[in-house]
């Protein structure tokens, strides 16, 4: 599920506010964009790019091998069955507040397909030096440089720091994925780890992860088996049971989800946790042959 | 979003799965007159909380004078925190058996799973950890729904082979409640099997999925919100997300997973945080309100703001914190950390204005905000 500098992306959504603003950015960092889609836009240019009608248009018009996608959550469904449909095997759903059973309809649709689905409720993702696809500050060279550590995120902006936080530590990105605050998604921390641990510019992955469902467990299973060091920040110590803690999959249940049991699941595997993401610069480079 | 039993059943019923005869009842005296139309029945407490029976909210009234007795000890009773401010009187079944039903979004299979099990009446947690050979489950396509086999199959247990075709009846009719209502989570615990040979769901608890709240606002005015202190309520009036907590350090971040961080962050260095406040997005309109949220709070001695930019510009949002600084002049003193997008001008910005600096790092900020005077706590 990494998005490189080669692929041709389509913005679906490009001529919003949003979409136009970071396909610009997009553009900019040296993404492939190809063109965007709006049904009532068709036939005008956004971004310096072509505005089709739908995606299948634009896979028979230029081509694509990703789609972005910046939708209303009511939308998404047929959008996002729209790329699938056109043959797209890659999707940025960076939409937040999708109903789950459309969330739900769409993933097994891109299962049939043989499609990934980044999201939903995704900031996205970054190819340091490459291309990013979504809304992150790629082109911040304070938080992304091309490097050999993979970044794993449910949150945009803790994925962010913990960026800052490697570069100050005079480490680089060989990706950043951008796997969504939402309780169902498509790629998760598993299934992120996993194309960390095949991808050959990676050489150490950092795992953030927050309160709520088991997914962290799921990956600190995987983890074990890894000879890729792994080290994980967990969000949401502090927080009380009971409470959405404003990501839909953030919340603790009766005794699922909670930090603890991620915790203490990692350290099992032989991840090192932090207690606070200044410290991944260290614990890194502990883990690292010098 | 919760829905109480009362609001919950009509949803069974509409798709043919039955439910004992029951009147909404306000007070004690209403719940007289539900008793003298019903006979013997059930007068259950309404409140979105579970384990009602054993805190003492559901009690078996033979006439309506015993449910007057039972409504007026049950009505203003806290259950789960909740107050009861309404009563469901039932009639009553004679149950021959009890079964437990449930759709349900499955996070781990990325499907509806439907679930069934013979053993009913416990709830579902017990049910999983004493008994889960009990307990039969699969995962739907959500494409093509339940389908007959799959829900003769879920209640196929030796000993009801006569009910196998209803009992699987009732299955694909609740999974069609699931599906054409945004269900979170739909339960009908327990089942039962009557005396009289009847099928009926005696509870049924339903969670509206939240995201789909603006395409079913007519189901969604019929659920209960939730319970919100005041702050709680005005954040939510603002897109905001605020939660009230026990601490002294006030928290302004964006985006969840860092004001969560935020959080831990000051409790690992000896600190307690007095709120979790998530803010985003562009406008610095919800900066300024979101300053006077967590500022309107007596124990606060100091102030973390901790932006870190992606899709959140830190410029906009630093711009409304110094809006509102220079509105409300707090008393506290306040330390940022800001970085990502729009960073340098927001620092700038703060610098200029407040002559305030930006410190280098989340954890120097935390640890001059932790070390304020007059704070326990070090």
């Amino acid at each position: 599920m990494i998005i490189r500098g080669h692929e041709r992306i389509l913005i679906q959504g490009i001529t919003g506010r949003q979409g136009s603003f970071w396909a610009q950015r997009m553009i900019d960092y040296g993404s492939r964009v190809m063109g965007g889609v709006n049904p009532k836009k068709a036939g005008q240019s956004c971004c310096g790019v072509p505005v089709y009608a739908n995606a299948k248009e634009a896979m028979d018009s230029g081509g694509f091998t990703a789609s972005v996608l910046f939708i209303p959550p009511l939308g998404c469904k047929n959008a996002a069955l729209d790329a699938i449909e056109a043959g797209c095997k890659k999707l940025v759903i960076l939409t937040e507040h999708i109903p789950v059973q459309d969330v739900m309809y769409v993933l097994a649709a891109a299962n049939e397909a043989g499609a990934r689905i980044l999201g939903p409720n995704t900031a996205g993702q970054v190819t340091p030096g490459e291309c990013f696809a979504g809304f992150m500050p790629a082109f911040d060279n304070e938080i992304f440089r091309p490097g050999r550590i993979g970044v794993i995120s449910r949150s945009g902006s803790l994925g962010t720091l913990i960026c800052l936080n490697l570069v100050q530590a005079g480490y680089g990105e060989s990706a950043f994925i951008g796997i969504g605050g939402d309780p169902v998604i498509g790629t998760t921390s598993l299934d992120a780890l996993q194309s960390l641990d095949a991808d050959t510019g990676t050489d150490a992955v950092v795992l953030v992860g927050e309160i709520g469902g088991t997914m962290e467990e799921a990956a600190a299973e995987y983890a074990a088996g890894m000879h890729k060091p792994v080290v994980a920040f967990i969000a949401g110590q502090a927080s009380p049971p009971g409470k959405k803690m404003g990501h839909a999959g953030a919340i603790i249940m009766g005794d699922k989800g909670t930090y603890a049991s991620k915790r203490s699941a990692l350290e099992a595997a032989g991840v090192r946790v932090l207690d606070t993401p200044s410290e991944v610069g260290d614990a890194i480079a502990g883990c690292l042959p010098g | 979003m919760n829905f109480e039993e009362h609001a919950a059943k009509p949803l069974l019923r509409a798709e043919g799965i039955p439910t004992p005869k029951g009147i909404v009842a306000g007070s004690a005296e209403e719940a007289r007159e539900a008793a003298h139309k019903l006979g013997p029945c059930v007068v259950k407490a309404q409140v979105t909380a579970g384990k009602r029976g054993k805190a003492g909210g559901i009690r078996l009234a033979a006439d309506s004078n015993e449910a007057y007795e039972h409504a007026q000890a049950i009505m203003g009773m806290r259950i789960g925190g909740l107050l009861v401010e309404r009563l469901l009187v039932e009639q009553q079944v004679a149950i021959e058996r009890e079964f437990y039903a449930a759709v349900l979004n499955d996070a781990a299979s990325k499907c509806p799973r439907v679930l069934f099990s013979a053993v009913g009446g416990m709830d579902i947690e017990e049910l999983a950890s004493q008994q889960p050979e009990a307990l039969h489950s699969r995962s739907v396509d959500i494409r093509s729904g339940l389908q007959l086999d799959d829900a003769r199959n879920l209640v196929a247990v030796p000993g009801l082979e006569s009910l196998r075709d209803p009992l699987a009846d009732i299955l694909l009719r609740l999974y069609r409640v699931y599906a054409g209502n945004d269900a979170e989570l739909l339960e009908i615990n327990p089942l039962c099997l009557a005396a009289d040979g009847r099928i009926l769901a005696l509870d049924c608890k339903f969670t509206l999925d939240d995201s789909a709240v603006k395409r079913r606002e007519a189901l969604a005015a019929l659920g209960t919100a939730e319970p919100l202190s005041e702050h709680e309520a005005q954040g939510q009036e603002l897109g905001l997300k605020f939660i009230q907590l026990e601490g002294d350090i006030a928290v302004l971040a964006n985006g969840a997973g860092l004001t969560m961080t935020t959080m831990d962050v000051i409790r690992h260095l000896g600190g307690e945080p007095a709120n979790f406040l998530e803010i985003g997005g562009d406008a610095y309109t919800r900066a300024t309100a979101a300053l006077k949220l967590v500022l309107d709070n007596p124990r606060v001695k100091s102030l973390v703001v901790n932006f870190c930019g992606a899709f959140a510009r830190t410029d906009v949002m630093t711009e409304g914190v110094i809006k509102a600084v220079q509105e409300l002049q707090p008393g506290i003193p306040m330390y940022f950390s800001i970085h990502g997008t729009g960073a340098r001008l927001a620092r700038e910005m703060l610098k200029a204005q407040l002559g305030l600096a930006s410190f280098a790092t989340m954890d120097a900020a935390i640890r001059a905000a932790n070390a304020v005077p007059g704070r326990s706590a070090s």
